[in-house]
């Protein structure tokens, strides 16, 4: 014992690289998780490198190249890898242009509806009484709308637009949070620990926000992606209705949506936009499973 | 010598109900009850399910306001219902709760389970706190190297002997003790139990031990209170308890306890032959 | 010839960390109307060895034993429906959490009346008539209103008496309580233990307590087997067991228990087990 000790000394205040080692280890115990992450880390640099690995730029329209095929299609061209869209833009631009955006929606929109929707769930779970009834009527007033179309009023009222898009979507997804932070609390609020810490002086401030709630976080984590990917397709419908992302952005729910028409005679313009949703999707869920097994400790082994 | 805890008919009433149909009904969990505790001596408070004691435990370990009743700590009167606890009372009285499993923050590690007292109540700087939480690890007996795991890590009786450390952390005068050791092997429970009589020892503890088990409470206590539906049937020294029980509850009690040695199994074997 | 033998019982679970092995080696009889108690710390793999032989255990456990015979029968070839035919009627089982092991979305009568219609094929009224005499023999009160109650009516010790009434609804000849007063108060537990025995010479059952309880043993057993991290550590009729126990292990519990405080320590399980150390060890 006196050996091991030698040999490394207890780490009492463990270094950031230590704790992500660990963090890692649990987290690759989940292969599926591990080929999310890959994917989605992916999916990042790609939105970040899309001015320098781009063909063309996004919005360049070519007049004499409507409606190209895929390059292996009869017809296609090396020149547009994807084919290109009924007024002559490359997709495989668009598309790397588009994962900005859907990165962009995704964080922001998230971490609205987290932040806002943990804050008053743990408000409302631990004060409880009449706090709590009003907060949660609100919220069920809220949860009584079918989401998109409270989210179509909102952007109704606030005006079209991708920002306005984003803050009602938050606002749809914000209740999920609230109910699940406020149930995880009143479950917690009552176990020893708490009182323990109640006992060793704790205020309430201490013990909603460091004693309970990172009891709290891993259900939160797996809604958290459930709204990311969400949010992308909640953002995809509201451009698709027009009021979201206004064209000629390469949104990829934008593009869906001018390329309606053309689906049974240009596969490509719908596919392609499709496919990329549902690899963002995929990627952030699976990465939400693995986050929630290698998060919580009550699941690890040891 | 001054009782470190004294209690003069502590009532508590819970309302229960109320709800839009049900009339709200009074639940009289403690009714009335008067004990005190001499530094470094042990009362324990005997009891079945539902008579009261763990809400007891509650009010003296200034959890839980009583409805009625006052209690002095030290010589001093708390009322939480009325006044706001001042840190300086609230260091003096720790609990330790019956479930191990349940009681220590399952995302903290335990140098900061340890160290969060300090970090809450004092000003101490981080160094300062992190031996002091490493001198009280070592005390209960467990070693430098758990410092830095989490609670699933530990077997139960580790996880109680942390929960004794955090408790000790600020220097209570007075600790409360929810069945400690009834979670824990029997095995187990000797070790603990032999703990708490060092730690008792060594820093002039005082205890108020609460449990359903009286082989558990004729070992360790001092003073016996039996409690039966919010009141307190019996109290006193414990060999007198335990020698001439004068209230029927308790001497059902006693009667219901099986015993475990050599003398009664013959008796029990004798009878069941002659049936 | 034995109610239940059985040789050599291994059971192993499949874990993530690879197999873990619950059960070690233990062979165990129990003679018609006789009371055996397994003692034993938790993990000693005393309940599961039970639930192996009630064939009870969830798909990750392996089982295998050289015989396990009840009734002479061989438990281990029959067939998972010849099986559940014998359990619950010839072989009964109650557990440590009686709230727990009654369903509470049915009232008690319907449980109990659910066992016979399963197992003895009685008729409706039959089946009352029956209902109502078992829970008079459990001791509960008015047992004709009761059977229309829901277990959430009820307190702790009466769902465990109805559990005791279910278990012995179709006269099995083997009674398995595993800790079945552990959740209990210390005066209910001394009136089922008194329930359980004065049952189990009423029927002539045999009977298995599965404890933890050194004091329930005492009150209640004919002959005990102490279990250690899976291991059968002793053998003996219950008088010799607390007079003179062979295997350090049992004289460790038993200088545990406070009642038998000598000093104003208790002795620990480490103080006796050091020679045993590397037997303990190739256990785990």
């Amino acid at each position: 014992m006196a050996e091991t000790n030698a040999v490394q000394p207890v780490s009492l205040d463990p270094s950031r690289r230590r704790r992500l080692a660990e963090f890692w280890f649990y987290f690759s115990e989940n292969r599926g998780a591990v080929l999310g992450f890959w994917l989605f880390v992916l999916l990042v640099i790609v939105a970040l490198l899309a001015p320098v690995i781009a063909p063309h730029l996004p919005n360049a329209q070519y007049r004499d190249a409507v409606l190209v095929p895929p390059f292996w299609e009869e017809g296609g061209s090396a020149v547009f890898p994807l084919g290109t869209d009924p007024v002559g833009r490359d997709m495989l631009s668009r598309l790397l242009y588009g994962a900005q955006y859907s990165l962009f929606i995704g964080v922001v929109v998230t971490t609205i509806a987290l932040l806002g929707g943990i804050f008053i769930g743990v408000i409302a779970g631990y004060f409880g009484g009449w706090i709590d009834t009003v907060i949660m009527r609100i919220m069920d007033v809220i949860l009584a709308f079918p989401s998109l179309l409270l989210a179509l009023v909102l952007v109704a009222v606030l005006g079209p637009g991708l920002t306005n898009a984003m803050i009602a979507i938050a606002l749809v997804l914000q209740p999920h949070f609230v109910r699940l932070t406020r149930a995880a609390v009143m479950t917690e609020k009552g176990r020893e620990y708490v009182t323990a810490a109640r006992v060793a002086g704790a205020g309430p401030m201490r013990l909603m926000f460091r004693t309970i709630l990172p009891n709290t976080m891993a259900p939160l984590i797996v809604q958290a992606t459930l709204s990311f990917s969400s949010a992308i397709l909640d953002a995809a419908a509201l451009g698709f209705l027009g009021m979201g992302a206004q064209p000629p952005t390469p949104e990829w729910g934008t593009m869906l949506a001018e390329a309606r028409e053309f689906i049974l005679r240009a596969w490509w313009v719908v596919t392609f936009p499709g496919i990329a949703i549902l690899i963002t999707v995929l990627a952030i869920n699976l990465v939400g499973d693995g986050l929630r097994d290698a998060l919580d400790p009550k699941l690890k082994r040891s | 010598m001054t009782a470190v805890l004294e209690a003069r008919n502590l009532v508590r009433d819970y309302h229960v109900g109320g709800g839009l149909f049900a009339k709200p009904r009074t639940v009289h969990a403690v009714k009335g009850v008067s004990f005190s505790v001499e530094k470094g001596r042990t009362l324990a408070i005997v009891g079945e399910s539902g008579c009261g004691k763990s809400t007891l435990a509650r009010i003296v370990t200034l959890i839980d306001p009583a409805t009625a009743g006052e209690l002095f700590i030290e010589g001093q009167k708390v009322d939480i219902a009325k006044d706001k606890l001042t840190p300086e009372m609230r260091q003096k009285v720790q609990i330790i709760f019956q479930n191990p499993y349940g009681s220590l923050n399952p995302r903290q590690k335990i140098g900061d389970v340890l160290g969060e007292p300090l970090l809450i109540n004092t000003d101490m700087p981080a160094s300062e706190r992190r031996d002091r939480a490493m001198a009280m690890l070592k005390k209960v007996g467990l070693a430098e190297e758990h410092f830095a795991r989490y609670p699933h890590m530990f077997s139960g009786g580790q996880r109680q002997r942390i929960a004794i450390a955090r408790a000790l952390m600020l220097n209570p005068s007075l600790l409360v003790l929810d069945e400690p050791v009834s979670a824990l092997d029997l095995s187990v429970q000797a070790q603990v139990l032999n703990l708490l009589a060092d730690l008792q020892d060594e820093f002039q503890l005082t205890y108020v031990f609460i449990s359903h088990d009286l082989s558990v409470v004729r070992y360790i206590a001092d003073e016996v209170m039996v409690m039966y539906f919010g009141e307190a049937v019996e109290y006193g020294p414990r060999d007198e308890v335990f020698a001439n029980p004068k209230h029927d509850y308790t001497k059902t009690l006693f009667a219901a306890t099986p015993r475990a040695d050599v003398a009664s199994i013959k008796a029990r074997l004798a009878r069941k032959a002659a049936a | 010839m034995p109610l239940l033998e059985i040789e050599n019982l291994v059971v192993e679970f499949a874990t993530a960390a690879g197999q873990f092995r619950a059960v070690d080696g233990v062979s165990l009889s129990v003679e018609p109307r006789e009371v055996l108690a397994i003692v034993g710390e938790s993990g000693s793999g005393k309940s599961v060895s039970m639930l192996a032989v009630m064939g009870l255990l969830p798909w990750s456990a392996k089982v295998t034993a050289d015989r396990m015979e009840f009734d002479g029968v061989d438990l281990m070839t029959l067939t998972p429906a010849e099986r559940r035919k014998m359990v619950g009627k010839d072989m009964a089982m109650i557990f440590q959490e009686p709230m727990a092991s009654l369903n509470p979305c049915f009232t008690v009568g319907f449980q109990i009346e659910e066992v016979l219609a399963v197992h003895m094929g009685m008729s409706r009224a039959e089946r009352r008539a029956r209902a109502i005499e078992l829970l008079d023999l459990v001791g509960i009160p008015d047992p004709a209103d009761r059977l229309s109650s829901f277990p959430h009516q009820m307190s702790g010790g009466q769902c465990q008496r109805v559990m005791i009434a279910i278990a012995i609804a179709c006269n099995p000849k083997l009674l398995i309580a595993d800790e079945p007063t552990t959740a209990l108060d210390v005066t209910i537990q001394k009136q089922i233990l008194d329930l359980l025995v004065s049952l189990q010479e009423k029927y002539g059952m045999g009977l298995i307590m599965i404890t933890h309880n050194m004091g329930v043993v005492a009150e209640t057993a004919d002959r005990v087997i102490v279990q250690y991290k899976g291991r059968k550590m002793e053998e003996a009729d219950v008088l010799s067991l607390f007079e003179n126990p062979k295997s350090n292990y049992t004289r460790a519990l038993l200088s545990a228990l406070p009642d038998n405080a000598t000093g104003d320590r208790l002795p620990t399980i480490s103080d006796y087990l050091v020679d045993e150390q590397p037997a303990a060890g190739a256990a785990s």
